[in-house]
């Protein structure tokens, strides 16, 4: 008997997730302050806003998605600090 | 050398061309007011108020916006909303959006007007690019779609 060890299902390691800007890719050509739902997908659970290594939105989106965020928590939509937004 | 002149002017031509003659023709400080843009006001009024005081002094400022020459092109009441955190330690608030076409100057004469209101807890305006405008009119055809059903 050999001593490897053997797995139900072969391991992928090396697979990754091609990322997408999502506003490229919908079409998206301005982004709503006024709509929580929706920024609430590109922050975290204390509310801080996502890396674009993370989300994969490209440069000039990810500047319009700061300034979404930005004014959506000066008019009280969204928390400066929040915790367990999701 | 020669050459290198004749370029530049043709290139200045170019460039009075593509302003409209009209504008060229008035000076300057009227052409000041001939610009309109569109804006955006999103303000949060004290819960304190009853909501008809609240729609009392919404009609207040919509008048003043109308007063100071300015085009109401769609305004809005979101009601009484949570806050996302206390301000001046009230958790709620009447939320009102204006959408008005303006010049330079009356924006600044407005924002005076609600900094000095003190049931007004919060407000911006945003100018509005293209691609604003024409989200706004998407978002206001899809509300009126579903306000409709609702009051049926």
């Amino acid at each position: 008997m050999s001593n490897d060890i053997r797995y139900l299902t072969p391991i992928n390691i090396d697979i990754k997730k091609e990322k997408y800007c999502r506003f490229k890719k919908s079409g998206i050509k301005f982004i709503d302050y006024k709509d929580p739902d929706f920024l609430l997908k590109l922050l975290n659970e204390q509310g801080k806003i996502l890396p674009r290594r993370i989300t994969g939105t490209s440069a000039k989106y990810q500047s319009r998605v700061n300034k979404a965020i930005k004014r959506a928590r000066h008019l009280a939509i969204l928390p400066y600090v929040g915790d367990m937004l999701k | 050398m020669y050459a290198e002149g004749q370029r530049k002017s043709f290139g200045f031509i170019y460039v009075v061309r593509s302003i409209k003659f009209k504008y060229l023709c008035t000076p300057i400080n009227k052409l000041k007011n001939t610009f309109m843009t569109s804006y955006e006001t999103v303000f949060i009024l004290t819960p304190v108020l009853s909501e008809d005081q609240a729609k009392e002094a919404v009609k207040k400022y919509e008048s003043e916006i109308k007063s100071f020459g300015a085009k109401i092109k769609h305004s809005e009441s979101w009601g009484l909303k949570k806050l996302a955190y206390p301000i001046q330690k009230k958790s709620t608030g009447f939320y009102f959006l204006f959408e008005f076409e303006a010049t330079n100057t009356t924006v600044a004469d407005f924002e005076v007007l609600l900094k000095r209101d003190e049931r007004i807890l919060r407000f911006l305006t945003v100018k509005m690019n293209e691609d604003h405008i024409e989200y706004a009119e998407s978002r206001r055809k899809k509300n009126s779609g579903k306000a409709a059903p609702a009051e049926a």
